[in-house]
């Protein structure tokens, strides 16, 4: 068997999930309807900080149709909290129990106490009200760095609100130091976000015959089962969960929600399907939140401009609770601290910390963003001090392309890259004289533009078990994938994968790989994903793994399909297995094109049963991948900003970026992931700010105030790309779904004190909203 | 959308409108565009007995010019209003929210709500106009400047609805409308309506009302009085712009503080003026 002909690998090819999803037929959890289902709706807590004093469930009981009122104390048979899987190793981390239903004590606004289970929606939503909770309120702490200081104690019993203290560090840090002729110190914030998905969650339950079905819109399903068979004491296959469509996720469905054990525990006590479906105000409220974190960085350099050490110190807030991955969160940031620069000394410490309010967890990039943020912004910093030009800097800094496979301080091996290259593509873009001119014009007519840059690397594609399993940094989860790839009797195919992606389009990419292999036409590759029902163990779809790993995972099971139909087709046609190839939608004997069979042909001979003896019957074949590495995408991005400094509105006005994500796939897909991500990028920068006040009260609880950027807000992107194969794996992809993400808030801070550099505004935090910018301006004007 | 229950009805007039208000004993709200009032039902922050929907009340929907002034039906959606060549209302109509939010939203439920962030009272109040209302006892024409009375508080009684809303034309004046916000659909965190009548290059009247500065929709009485009868040039807009927030006390919002406000107020009222008098 040789090499076959791609023909749809690398064509931006129309997404096959796009017909369902614009015509309304997808089914997401609030269309699927199972007969006799009764609904469910939490009482939560309004308290942030709380002891529960008593529950009246009696009026609320008493409604019509309402069936059951629970509360944490009726779940006492529940067989634990709900799950920290990975918290970072090595340490001792602070882990007070969660329960899916508060037991004496609430945490944070929005922590369920009750849930009203009844006929219908309208029917558990009124007597929600009715649930009388006497709450006894204690004191609240919002602020992470007070909190580190003293009481008052989220969880009261550990006398601390710290939660850990985690290291990574690499290279000689005082001897970096000790060589740096300027260091410079900045606190840099990467305030708290959400997840905001255009679906909020939703779960239906559905108990029946000593099985329990989970509908749950979730990137996670088989984790989802796990956890949901241990907590409710039961074998794992006897419980089925189903992600159907699911309208985006951002990390914030990569959890294990209460709400998902609550709905299977009641379903199974009821005897009957139980359906929640969260309203935005919950999502806001209680849907895991991103980044929360304070940074004190310090950079050091010599004076021609080499970096020769940097410490980050973190203050991570992590909210009220460790959810499933919190306190790992910004050590993911940490592996790439360094972003694409040779430094020869890195460390990053990191202290989580309590709050009272929304845990954090895993919202898109979680901790490369923030790692990104530092870096790139420190780069400008720097620049600055060293009065060396930024890209410059950049540029005696990179890792050289030579390098590669490049080892860096922080302890992971960068895989491929050459940013030099991107950054040279990027200003092909950008005239950066032109640019200087017109800005200086402009300042004369008092518009203040600027121009900000962010080099960027990241680290994704998670994987390899090697790293993330005991045997590695041991928080124990093998992050390999599944694929299984079925030829049916008449050539169609199915594949199942592990990956549960949620708006991605990777049922598109998946058909274009395995189409090209077999010899047929996307249309008839059908992708199945989602289900632990069906098709083999997986493990989800975040940190921009579904393509490097799980796509990986569908190449290599189809090319076992190939070598196994390889066989039939020259046992058929008397010829040597090495000698068939796949061209023009034929396994054909090489130099004989007209001599082949079709996959059709082929699934025939496997399904009769007249195959080679000696050969199983059926065409079918399961792989689990695991790569020997993480990808690490990379590219330039420019963010051209205009400022009204007599308001502080900023306006982004151009964004270019240039990505290198190894080979496309998909080019399509590629720019609507680099699309939407640097929507999330300018979103943080700008807009979005998850805010709770002093008595952590929830102060943004809706999209009039938490301030998502819409089409009005945001420039036409400008895209460009290079392209830099990974030799992790045969398909030399990288991931892309956070890539935008992670290079944009700080091309977009750079942006706005490049504008505000005459002003006498060298520096300023996100999010950069009008009034925080426009006082920075009094504040420098005032100096 | 889980509201907490409620009846709900249509009448076909404004006559049957009024009685059905009258008969609820405020329990009822009346219905029109339902943008201000089905979220408010939505988060439960509003849950009346009964809806009684205006919405297909026929003969509020007109814009007519009648004589020195305009006649706008209480059912004119934003969208109408924006595109009908009323002046200084139809420039305000346009920042409002998003097309969605246009095309149904209309201008009595708007001004009935009374929150200071919207954008129509400002402009109604610059401009002089009025509302008529109409109650169980009859008719009656309130001016704007006695209508908005608190936060979300209006002069109407309870069994009052309101009919049509009265614009002077204010021919010869010049309009400007400066409303900043973070997001193009947001509401306005500051806006400036300003109308002024130039003369012999001399401001002979000047009209500025002030979105969300306070509790209600507010006239920049200081502003005013230092431009009228100013030459109508950049400084003397300038210098009158400055005292654009004189006398207000602007609650705090997430995205603006009082003093913020204050600043902002300036900063829109001199670019409203310089809209109003034709300084590019
Ligand atoms: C996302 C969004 C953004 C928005 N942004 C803005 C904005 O930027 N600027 C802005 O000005 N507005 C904004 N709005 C509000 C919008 O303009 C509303 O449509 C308007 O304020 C109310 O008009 P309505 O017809 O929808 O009233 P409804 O919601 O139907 O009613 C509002 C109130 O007025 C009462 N009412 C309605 N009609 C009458 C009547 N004829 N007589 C007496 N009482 C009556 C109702 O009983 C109710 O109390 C926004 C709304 C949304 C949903």
């Amino acid at each position: 068997m040789s090499a076959t002909t791609e023909r749809h690998v690398g064509q931006p090819l129309r997404r096959k999930e796009d017909p369902r999803l614009i015509t309304g037929k997808a089914r997401y959890i609030d269309d699927i309807a199972l007969p006799g289902t009764l609904w469910a709706a939490f009482v939560r807590s309004p308290e942030a900080h709380a002891r529960i004093v008593s529950i009246d469930a009696g009026a609320a009981r008493a409604r019509p149709g309402v069936h059951a009122v629970y509360t944490g104390a009726d779940m006492a048979d529940i067989g634990g909290p709900l799950p920290l899987a990975w918290a970072p190793p090595g340490v001792q981390v602070n882990n007070p129990p969660h329960w899916p239903l508060a037991r004496a004590s609430v945490k944070h606004v929005g922590d369920p106490v009750a849930v009203v289970i009844g006929d219908d929606r309208y029917a558990v939503v009124d007597a929600a009200e009715d649930v009388v909770v006497e709450y006894d309120p204690l004191p609240v702490v919002t602020d992470p760095e007070q909190a580190l200081a003293g009481a008052p104690f989220v969880h009261p019993e550990l006398g601390t609100n710290q939660v850990h203290q985690w290291t990574l560090a690499g290279g000689e840090l005082e001897a970096g130091f000790a060589e740096a002729e300027v260091t410079i110190e900045r606190r840099v914030v990467n305030h708290r976000i959400a997840g905001a998905p255009i679906e909020p969650r939703g779960v239906l339950a559905d108990y029946r015959a000593g099985t329990i079905t989970l509908y749950s819109s979730t990137q996670v399903p088989h984790f989802v089962r796990l956890f949901v068979a241990l907590l409710l004491g039961t074998s794992e296959e006897k419980v089925r969960v189903i992600a159907p469509e699911v309208g985006g996720g951002f990390g914030s469905k990569l959890q294990i929600y209460g709400e998902e054990i609550v709905a299977c525990w009641a379903s199974r006590r009821l005897g009957r399907p139980v359906k929640w479906v969260e309203t935005r105000s919950e999502n806001m409220a209680v849907t895991h939140q991103g980044r929360d974190q304070i940074a004190t960085v310090r950079m050091g350099a010599r004076r021609d401009g080499k970096i020769t050490a940097y410490h980050v110190q973190i203050v991570a807030d992590l909210g009220a609770y460790n959810m499933l991955l919190t306190p790992l969160i910004p050590s993911l940031g940490a592996f790439v601290m360094g972003g694409c620069y040779r430094i020869p000394a890195v460390r990053t410490d990191i202290t989580g910390v309590f709050t009272n309010k929304c845990p954090t967890d895993a919202i898109r990039g979680a901790g490369r963003p923030e790692a990104t943020h530092m870096i790139e912004v420190m780069m400008d910093q720097m620049a600055r001090e060293l009065g060396i030009d930024r890209l410059e800097l950049r540029r005696r800094n990179f890792i050289p392309k030579e390098d590669f496979p490049a080892a860096v301080a922080t302890g992971v091996v960068y895989d491929s890259g050459d940013y030099h290259a991107s950054l040279d593509k990027l200003l092909e873009h950008v005239d950066l004289d032109a640019f200087r001119q017109e800005q200086a014009r402009l300042r004369e007519q008092g518009v203040h533009r600027g121009i900000g840059f962010s080099t960027y690397t990241e680290i994704c594609g998670l994987a390899p078990s090697r790293i993330t399993g005991p045997a590695g940094v041991g928080v124990g989860a093998g992050l390999w994938e599944s694929a299984l790839v079925r030829v049916h009797n008449t050539g169609a195919v199915t594949v199942y994968t592990g990956t549960s992606p949620h708006g991605q389009g990777l049922e598109t990419a998946f058909a274009q790989i395995v189409a090209d292999r077999l010899g047929v036409d996307p249309s008839v590759v059908e992708v199945i994903h989602g289900d632990t029902g069906t098709g083999p163990e997986g493990r989800g779809t975040y940190g921009s793994r579904s393509l490097a790993n799980g796509g990986e995972a569908i190449v290599k099971a189809t090319d076992k399909v190939v070598a196994k139909a390889a066989k039939i087709v020259a046992a058929e046609l008397e010829a040597a297995p090495e000698d068939i190839v796949v061209r023009d939608g034929k396994f054909s004997v090489k130099g004989s094109p007209d001599k082949g069979m079709t996959l059709a042909e082929i699934a025939g001979v496997a399904y009769i049963g007249a195959v080679p003896e000696g050969m199983e019957p059926g065409l079918e074949e399961t792989t689990f991948n695991d790569p020997e590495n993480f990808v690490f995408p990379f590219g330039a991005h420019a963010c051209i900003v205009d400022v009204d400094v007599a308001t502080g509105k900023v306006d982004v006005v151009r964004y270019v970026a240039v990505d290198d994500c190894g080979n496309p796939v998909n080019p399509l897909l590629i720019a609507g992931q680099i699309h939407g991500g640097i929507a999330y990028g300018i979103g943080q920068a700008l807009y979005e700010h998850v805010v709770y006040d002093d008595d952590g009260q929830l102060v943004t609880g809706s999209f009039v105030n938490y301030a998502l950027p819409t089409a009005a807000e945001l420039p036409s992107f400008e895209l460009d790309h290079t392209v830099t194969p990974s030799p992790v794996n045969a398909l030399g992809v990288k991931g892309v779904g956070e890539a935008g993400t992670i290079a944009a808030t700080p091309a977009v801070t750079n942006a706005v004190v490049d504008a505000l550099e005459p002003l006498g505004v060298h520096y300023i935090n996100m999010p950069l909203t009008p009034m925080r910018v426009w006082r920075a301006i009094e504040e420098a004007q005032a100096r | 959308m889980i509201t907490a229950e409620f009846e709900y009805e249509r009448p076909g007039s404004v006559a049957e409108a009024v009685g059905a208000l009258a008969a609820a004993d405020g329990d009822a709200k009346l219905l029109a565009g339902g943008h201000s009032l089905i979220p408010l039902m939505k988060l439960r922050l509003a849950a009346p007995g009964r809806l009684i929907d205006i919405s297909r009340v026929p003969g509020l929907s007109a814009i007519e010019r009648d004589g020195e002034r305009w006649r706008i039906g209480a059912l004119c959606t934003h969208t109408q209003l924006s595109r009908a060549g009323v002046g200084l209302l139809s420039e305000v109509a346009a920042t409002i929210a998003d097309p969605q939010v246009r095309n149904r939203g209309t201008i009595g439920g708007s001004l009935a709500h009374g929150d200071p962030a919207s954008d129509l009272p400002a402009a109604l109040l610059a401009l002089e106009g009025s509302i008529v209302a109409q109650g169980p006892g009859g008719e009656r024409t309130i001016p704007a400047a006695d209508f908005f009375s608190d936060y979300l508080e209006t002069a109407l009684g309870p069994a009052e609805m309101i009919r049509e809303v009265l614009v002077p034309a204010a021919d010869g004046y010049g309009f400007g409308y400066q409303k900043f916000n973070r997001r193009a659909e947001d509401w306005a965190l500051v806006a400036v309506a300003a109308a002024i009548r130039v003369q012999d290059g001399t401001c002979a009247d000047v009209r500025i009302a002030l979105t969300n500065m306070g509790p209600t929709p507010l006239r920049a009485g200081a502003a005013e009085a230092a431009l009228r009868g100013a030459p109508a040039s950049a400084e003397a807009i300038r210098a009158a712009a400055g005292q654009a927030a004189e006398g207000t006390d602007p609650p705090a919002d997430l995205d603006a503080d009082a003093a913020y406000k204050r600043h902002l107020a300036a900063v829109l009222c001199e670019r409203a003026l310089r809209a109003a008098a034709g300084i590019a």
